[in-house]
């Protein structure tokens, strides 16, 4: 068990700690994987995963497995499955993605659908329960952040070379296969692991909307995952603390302060001359 | 005059660090290379050059190991391409930046990256290593310029920052495609002046695929003029006088033939 810590209003009860720690982790690890997937042109990877890893929810509870095992199946499939389209160039990104998010959302439903109706546990998966998370939870996703972390952290350099310039890295006898496969694998678990706790929405979002401000930001590679993991925890403390406030729900609190971030972050940097102006302009 | 380009090419054959021999390529029924003849040995500078269609970039690809021949013989630093296992001993310089125009990244970044096929890439940065980076950076003119974000260089900065990177793991081969398309006259000084630092200092050799010689002309060792076969192997000055008598169109290579003159 994790004991009550004293901490100060709106996280001074036992549900909001466990639920805060639970977003920190994903605020902080969802932009880290977030900022090589927009490089890659994947942004929307997280949610494409999610939306087959939902697919994966309906055939454990269709056949009786639990379901966390076969979404991860399911996820980790998919994953690779967009990774070979688009790297064989079957189909581009976006349209590889759309292939498996549409197909997965789909089966989802009717595989859920097969064994009696959408039930609440379901949609569950899609928007999360960030303020019922349990301490057998937390244990889960502190060691995922901190697998996610550590493999991102010491293999950051040849995965900037690999999703910066693809064609280039074969050239130079990277391991550019492995390390795709290794990022869309490390993609899929993250997702999974977080679903069920913080939502699809969540985790898919904040492997977007933080690197969006990190971008704007970010002078160098380096920077832009500081600002989007910033920004990815940021969110997660505000959100939370509105949703406690004004009685809104959590998972998409977060989202929308991430969200704004970017939109102030925008708005800020266009109208300082010589700011955003200049970047764009620069080739 | 083809027969003598044969034989100096046969004595640097031990060493060679491209070796192509008869190799032709087709899509499907339609050929694109034929029975073509090339190499570039150490301390060689040897430019490729041919109208758009002549080959050029199919050939380029064979050498690289993303395409396979349908007939004859490639060894890329002694091995078949797509077997060079250390494949750091090649440096190269894509045709346009393959990189997005909003990457988020610095020179330094985009430099570094080169270096991890030969320093290992799932192993920390030496300072042996970080030394060749700012090395690279050097020799191109950019160690100002270093902790500037890629995004915010011009054209000619940007293509300066790419040869870098095939600098940094201090290969033994540059193959640069184009590589000057487009760059203004400074840049191309540069440029120029580069390449003659990685030949005379690390004495690698360099494979110049490119429209446009006139900034290198006064340090090209040997000129191949393809048009889906060898039309010409041999020293720039000898191609001034030839080139048309070979049955080269003066209106398909313009560009080459102003810089040689």
């Amino acid at each position: 068990m994790i004991a009550e810590l004293p901490l100060p209003y709106p996280f001074e009860l036992g549900f909001m700690q466990r639920a805060l720690v639970a977003g920190l982790v994903v605020g902080l690890f969802a932009p880290l994987i977030g900022t090589f997937l927009v490089q890659k042109r994947l942004s929307l990877m997280g949610d494409g995963i999610g939306h087959v890893a939902f697919a994966g929810v309906g055939a454990g509870l269709l056949v009786g497995v639990y379901p966390l095992w076969t979404a991860l199946a399911f996820a980790i499939v998919g994953a690779l499955g967009v990774e070979w389209l688009r790297a064989r160039r079957k189909a581009g990104g976006d349209l590889a993605l759309a292939l498996f998010f549409y197909s997965g959302i789909a089966l989802g439903v009717v595989l859920a659908s097969a064994r009696g109706g959408l039930s609440v546990s379901v949609l569950g998966f899609l928007f999360g329960q960030p303020l019922t998370v349990d301490p057998a939870e937390i244990a889960v996703i502190l060691l995922l952040g901190a697998a996610v972390v550590l493999v991102v952290v010491t293999l950051r350099r040849v995965l900037f070379a690999i999703v910066t310039d693809e064609e280039w890295s074969r050239v130079a006898g990277l391991p550019v296969r492995s390390m795709n496969a290794l990022l869309a694998t490390l993609t899929a678990v993250a997702v999974v692991a977080s679903m069920q706790i913080v939502g699809i929405l969540l985790i898919a979002a904040l492997m977007v909307l933080p690197v969006a401000t990190g971008q704007l930001l970010g002078r160098s590679f380096r920077g832009t995952i500081a600002v989007a993991v910033a920004v990815g925890v940021g969110s997660v403390i505000l959100g939370l603390s509105a949703s406690r406030i004004w009685g809104l729900a959590p998972g998409g609190a977060i989202v929308l302060v991430a969200a704004l971030v970017f939109l102030i972050v925008a708005v800020v940097r266009h109208s300082i001359p010589g700011g955003f102006a200049v970047e764009v302009g620069g080739s | 005059m083809h027969s003598m380009a044969r034989s100096a090419a046969t004595d640097a054959l031990a060493a060679a660090l491209i070796d192509v021999r008869g190799v032709s390529f087709a899509y499907g029924s339609t050929p694109v290379v034929e029975d073509v003849d090339l190499t570039v040995a150490p301390r060689e500078f040897v430019a490729l050059v041919g109208p758009n269609g002549s080959g050029k970039s199919t050939l380029l690809r064979v050498i690289l190991g993303a395409l396979t021949p349908t007939r004859g013989s490639v060894r890329l630093l002694g091995r078949v391409p797509a077997e060079l296992r250390d494949r750091w001993r090649l440096g190269y310089v894509p045709q346009r930046p393959t990189l997005a125009p909003d990457v988020p990244a610095t020179v330094r970044e985009i430099v570094t990256a080169g270096r991890l096929a030969r320093s290992g890439w799932w192993r920390r940065l030496r300072d042996v290593d970080e030394q060749a980076v700012s090395h690279a950076m050097e020799s191109v003119d950019l160690a100002e310029l270093a902790d500037e974000p890629v995004r915010k260089l011009s054209g000619g900065q940007q293509q300066r920052a790419f040869i870098a990177r095939a600098f940094a793991s201090e290969p033994e081969l540059l193959v640069l495609d184009e590589p000057i398309a487009g760059i203004d006259a400074e840049s191309q000084r540069r440029f120029r002046d580069s390449l003659v630092h990685l030949i005379r200092s690390h004495g690698a050799g360099v494979l110049l695929v490119s429209h446009e010689l006139s900034a290198v002309s006064d340090v090209i060792d040997r000129v191949v003029v393809l048009k889906r076969t060898v039309q010409f192997d041999g020293p720039p000055e000898r191609l001034v006088q030839e080139g048309v008598s070979l049955g080269v169109h003066p209106e398909d290579l313009p560009l080459w033939l102003e810089g040689l003159r």
